[in-house]
């Protein structure tokens, strides 16, 4: 399967990132059409495409944005989720740097639809440079017009909100990202009322991710027939697929989901030289990893929840035969008990228990009983904890041990730096220095 | 059955049972008997659903659900732990990872042996632990306040304490902070955690966490004897848990009274105790033939007093302060009635005038049980006059505070200023200095809207003259209903026994006419610094003085018979609160020859071979008409100002002695001016400011507050630098101290 670029399409253009640039190439002519068609029109438009929310759960976006109340006589808000904190995923962080003005020409049109005059950008605040440049865009459509009171004169008004985090990972949960947005810390809310009805402000609103709203101006422009032209049919549309790990070209790729792996990992440049894939996960740290015989598993929602992944951000790493298993499913952990936010029981003391077991492991003093433990531990987070972080960190132990049990048997009495030389994983390894 | 659309079908462990619409999953298995072990949940607190303790089996959810946060839906097949196993590991779960970083100090843990983790460990958890790494710790304990204490390894993070500040007392200064493991409570580096109602936190904390300066490491629960007890601080009338070890009252708990303070009450309820214990006077006092207190016998004792009063008889004043039962008020109003023939009665140990006299003989007195604090809660709106709630009865101000944030009733408050807890009621100032406080409540009737409008008007109204003649009207005028608030335990209690100068001198007067027309004294617990004109001088002015007192003090060095009475945690009685609803309780450190007013009063009556009777006063007496008293006019002269003043509910007050962090945590004294006044002063913000009255002065900073009422100046009365005990409505001089 060929590469379609769309939101990448002109990245390697100088100017691709200034309104000039995006403007060259159709840019700000969707928001327009869309102001002709009409609010109701577009919410049926993005629900017939099919178009999934790109920030993990795969979410219907049209439906999402029908559970906004209308005529409720209340504000409406928009929030966009820039997030992006997952371990392995960078795709919105590129493309904020390369095409920030398609997601803010999908935010006017996302905003017009579920009418909303508030949009709030929720950036990550340790990438200072992703900031001010989705800044400068921001100015760049209110000089332009494009933002502000009444649009183009269409009556339609849209003031949009930079806001950068203070960088925590729950604040990708998305009620966690109002209360942060709101100035209270990052904790999620207890659900229902859902955002949709009690969000920001307590007001309906509607959290949606970066490349989802991204996605908006190219399906208005070019119609649901096209968009739904990529892809499957559950899981329609192009994706911005995000290549990390032990590969030749690591990078953004975008492609049709349905593409399989190993097609990507071609496009990539295959692995290392000299090199084989040992496992490899879809999108992120947060879903289950697989086995290089699943390479041909095509990347859609449901072809990789029938292997027992999920699609997640769409953001593949790809790991070789260097890695010590022990060593990254640690790693990860040692993440998830970092950035618990610590509201409920199951994720705060299970992921610090979790890393406290897996640190011995890594150290080569784990017991086999502890394997039936962390089991038990992750069994009592999944579905036990208040939101999805909890789960997610219960995610990546027992995958590994269904494929590397050996690992952690050796790691009983050897430590994974022994097992396995942490040098060899490194980028630089072979390398000479 | 039929089944309304306010009720709903649902089914616990097989058990089908009709519920109200929108009642919480674990509300209903409570009401079937069966409990599920939690800890966030909290009845009174909003659902949180942090703990996961109390996770059930929902049929049709694949995942266990929080029975505290999930609201019943019809058909709902709930199973809990007792018939779902999903439900009884999930909770087995949550508990051990409790567990792996909880500290095994049990046995030195002030909450070991009341504690819900301990208790429901046993219930729910394993007996062998599966933790084998380093439990986490901190250096322990910190100070959250004076009074409150955390250990943060024994926390689990179920934010009662946080949300308790935050939703029931309005006072959001402790918060959680931090993340995953590392989360505790904290304070803020510059505001302390100051509230009325810190010690509540500790109560609710469902493990050792948080725990008193006062009590900790001082009891072991199952060493102690728990009774319930009535609070003798203000009228509010909570229900109060008195825990006591070798007969010495160990702490006291908010106890449950829904009807009064749900399950809440204030510090100095809590805390304020130990003036039961200390330097009590345990003998009868006489003059010897040099004229010093000498210890004597108590039929000598009474042999004198009782020889003292009769010859004083009519010409006695009988001044019994606000802290007495109803059954030792009876015998103080028989005592000065039918013995000493006097009507020169008058519980009142505060500026009164005679025109609140005649507003509490023909409002109050005898009334019974009309406004209650459920009252409160439904209220369209309040208005308050004369009074401050949360320092003045605090759990008027949390059922006010509630009823703001649930039913939004609509609080007005005539006040020099907007105080702090009139914001935490969402309340409306309706600004007026001591001088224009008649005229605003002339002028609020469009706040007030027949029955479902309440009028709170406190005892400092007695200070205006002319606002209870203006608020009897503005109640008759708008049908609103009308309570009165006085600020001690005993005072709505007395009043209605009789102690109140119907034909007779007021505390005031009696005062005053002492050497003259009053020849003798019969004196309660009164402190000098309440009353209005010199006790002291008049004690040493009158033929024979005697005192009823607990401990020593300027009365009692003054006084010639001294009969020491019981304490409250001594003896058995009745508060009647402000909504005139019996507060009883019993003697919890009874001690031998320690006896009650009553029985004191009712031996003396006994030497004069007369008896006390208990008699409905209010039946029979013809109520003095109620006439507005003319206004103040003396002349605010430059660098003067109209004193307005209360008291803080943490104060000097004689019976908050002997408890340091309680102290601690009280508010610092401030004086408060209106920029317009400040300027016309020539007074900075910040400044250190004087405020005084001929060789009475006050001194602290100034904080210059808008939306004040000009031409007047406010600091509180009887606090720690600043003793200026004076009424409202006195001129006094306000300046900055000199460098």
């Amino acid at each position: 399967m060929t590469l379609t670029p769309v939101l990448s399409a002109h990245w390697d253009e100088a100017d691709s990132y200034k309104i000039s640039g995006y403007q060259r190439h159709g840019g700000y002519t969707a928001f327009k059409k869309a102001f002709a068609t009409g609010p109701d029109e577009i919410i049926s438009i993005v629900k017939d495409s099919g178009l999934r929310g790109r920030g993990g759960a795969g979410f219907p976006t049209g439906l999402k944005w029908s559970f906004v109340p209308q005529g409720d006589n209340k504000p409406h808000y928009l929030v966009i989720n820039a997030d992006e904190s997952e371990p392995g995923a960078c795709k919105d962080t590129p493309l904020m740097m390369a095409n920030p003005h398609s997601l803010i020409e999908g935010i006017i049109i996302a905003a017009y639809a579920m009418r909303a005059n508030h949009a709030f950008i929720y950036i990550r605040g340790e990438i200072p440079h992703v900031f001010r440049r989705v800044d400068n865009a921001i100015r760049e459509a209110y000089s332009a017009g494009y933002l502000g009171k009444n649009i183009m004169g269409s009556g339609f008004d849209l003031e949009v909100v930079l806001h950068a985090g203070a960088g925590a990972y729950i604040c990708g949960e998305e009620t966690a990202l109002l209360d942060s947005l709101e100035g209270r810390r990052g904790q999620p809310r207890l659900k229902p009322p859902f955002p949709a009805v009690s969000g920001l402000y307590a007001s309906p609103s509607c959290v949606n991710n970066v490349e989802t709203i991204a996605n908006i101006p190219y399906l208005i422009n070019n119609g649901v027939e096209w968009f739904r032209s990529f892809g499957t049919e559950k899981s329609p549309g192009f994706k911005l697929f995000a290549v990390s790990g032990h590969v030749n070209r690591p990078g953004i790729y975008e492609a049709p989901l349905g593409i399989t792996m190993r097609e990507l990992l071609e496009h990539a440049g295959g692995v290392r030289n000299g090199h084989r894939v040992k496992f490899w996960l879809p999108g992120g740290s947060s879903v289950p990893m697989l086995t290089p015989d699943l390479l041909d598993t095509p990347l859609t929602y449901e072809d990789i929840a029938a292997a027992g992944s999920m699609l997640g951000t769409g953001t593949p790493m790809i790991f070789d035969e260097t890695t010590s298993v022990v060593r990254a499913v640690t790693g990860w952990i040692s993440f998830y008990k970092h950035e618990s936010c610590g509201k409920c029981t199951p994720c705060r003391e299970g992921t610090w228990w979790l890393s406290d077991v897996l640190h011995r492991f890594e150290a080569g003093h784990g017991t086999e009983s502890d394997l039936d433990k962390l089991i038990d531990i992750c069994e009592q987070i999944a579905g036990r904890s208040f939101c999805a972080l909890g789960d997610a960190a219960a995610t990546p132990f027992p995958a590994a041990l269904k494929y590397f049990r050996d690992e952690f048997i050796q790691a009983t009495s050897t430590p994974a730096n022994v097992s396995y030389d942490p040098i060899a994983a490194t980028v630089f390894a072979g390398a000479s220095l | 059955m039929t089944v309304t659309t306010q009720t709903v079908m649902v089914t616990v462990d097989g058990v089908a049972v009709e519920v109200p619409a929108g009642t919480l999953v674990i509300r209903v298995a409570e009401m079937l008997g069966t409990a599920i072990p939690r800890f966030c949940d909290h009845p009174l607190l909003e659902p949180v659903a942090a703990c996961r303790m109390c996770l059930v089996e929902i049929e049709g959810q694949g995942k266990p659900q929080p029975s505290c946060a999930i609201v019943v839906a019809d058909g709902m097949v709930i199973k809990t732990q007792h018939t779902s196993e999903l439900a009884e590991k999930a909770q087995a779960g949550v508990m051990e990872f409790l567990l792996i970083n909880h500290p095994l100090d049990c046995p030195i843990c002030d909450k070991g042996g009341e504690c819900p983790l301990q208790n429901q460990a046993m219930t729910s958890g394993q007996s062998e632990t599966r933790f084998l790494g380093t439990k986490r710790t901190f250096p322990k304990p910190i100070n959250v306040s004076a009074q409150v204490l955390l250990d943060r390894e024994r926390c689990v993070s179920c934010a009662r304490c946080t949300r308790f500040a935050d939703e029931i007392a309005g006072d959001p200064f402790i918060e959680l902070l931090e993340r995953g493991a590392n989360q505790q409570v904290g304070i803020s580096e510059d505001q302390p955690f100051d509230s009325y109602f810190s010690g509540n936190t500790i109560q609710i904390c469902p493990v050792g966490a948080l725990t008193s300066a006062k009590y900790r490491f001082r009891s072991r629960p199952f060493d102690l004897v728990s009774a319930p007890t009535a609070c003798e601080h203000c009228a509010s009338g909570c229900a109060l848990r008195t825990d006591v070890r070798r007969n010495s009252v160990m702490r006291r708990l908010a106890w449950d009274a829904p009807e009064v303070n749900e399950e809440w009450n204030c510090d100095k309820g809590r805390f304020a105790f130990p003036y039961t214990g200390q330097a009590r006077l345990t003998q009868p006092l006489v003059r010897d033939a040099d004229g010093n207190l000498v210890p004597t016998s108590w039929p000598e004792a009474l042999r004198i007093a009782a020889a003292g009063l009769a010859k004083t008889g009519a010409a006695t004043g009988v001044l019994t302060g606000g802290r007495v039962t109803i059954e030792d008020a009876h015998a103080y109003a028989s005592f000065a009635r039918d013995v000493l023939g006097t009507n020169d009665v008058d519980f009142r140990a505060r500026p009164v005038s005679n025109e609140e006299t005649a507003f509490l003989a023909n409002y109050v007195a005898g009334t019974p049980l009309d406004v209650t604090y459920g009252d409160l809660e439904t209220a369209t709106s309040v208005l308050l006059v004369g009074f401050e709630p949360e320092d003045e009865s605090p759990i008027v101000f949390l059922r006010l505070r509630k009823a703001a944030l649930k039913a939004n009733t609509k609080v007005y408050s005539v006040a020099p200023y907007a105080s702090a807890g009139l914001a935490k009621m969402k309340g409306k100032l309706l600004v007026a200095g001591p001088r224009d406080e008649v005229t605003v409540i002339n002028n609020s009737a469009a706040n007030l809207s027949g029955r479902d409008s309440i009028i709170l008007v406190g005892e400092r109204a007695a200070q205006t003259p002319g606002a209870l003649k203006a608020v009897a009207d503005l109640a008759q005028a708008t049908g609103a209903r009308l309570a009165w608030i006085p600020r001690r335990a005993g005072d709505r209690g007395a009043l209605d026994a009789g102690l109140l100068p119907i034909g007779g001198r007021n505390t005031t007067d009696i005062i005053s006419a002492t050497g003259t027309k009053v020849k003798g004294l019969l004196i309660g617990g009164v402190s000098p610094e309440d009353v209005v004109g010199d006790l002291l001088n008049a004690i040493s002015q009158a033929d024979f003085v005697v005192s009823l007192e607990t401990r020593h003090t300027e009365v009692t060095a003054l006084a010639d018979v001294v009969l020491p009475v019981a304490v409250v945690t001594e003896k058995n009685g009745t508060f009647r609160n402000w909504e005139g609803r019996d507060r009883s309780f019993n003697a919890v450190t009874p001690m031998p020859g320690s006896i009650s007013d009553a029985a004191v009063l009712g031996e003396i009556a006994n030497e004069l071979d007369k008896d006390l009777s208990v008699s409905d006063y209010w039946a029979s007496v013809a109520k003095p008409t109620l006439v507005a008293e003319s206004p103040v006019t003396t002349a605010i002269s430059s660098g003067q100002a109209v004193l307005s003043t209360w008291r803080h509910l943490l104060d000097k007050g004689a019976l908050q002695t002997g408890e340091p962090y309680l102290a601690a945590t009280s508010r610092v004294a401030v004086v408060r001016l209106s920029p317009a006044t400040a300027q016309a002063l020539d007074l900075q913000d910040g400044a250190s400011t004087t405020v005084s009255f001929a060789d009475n002065t006050a001194t602290a900073l100034l904080i210059i507050t808008a939306e004040m009422a000009d031409d007047v100046v406010w600091i509180p009365a009887n606090s720690e630098g600043s003793s200026l005990n004076l009424p409202s409505g006195s001129v006094v001089t306000v300046s900055q101290v000199s460098k």
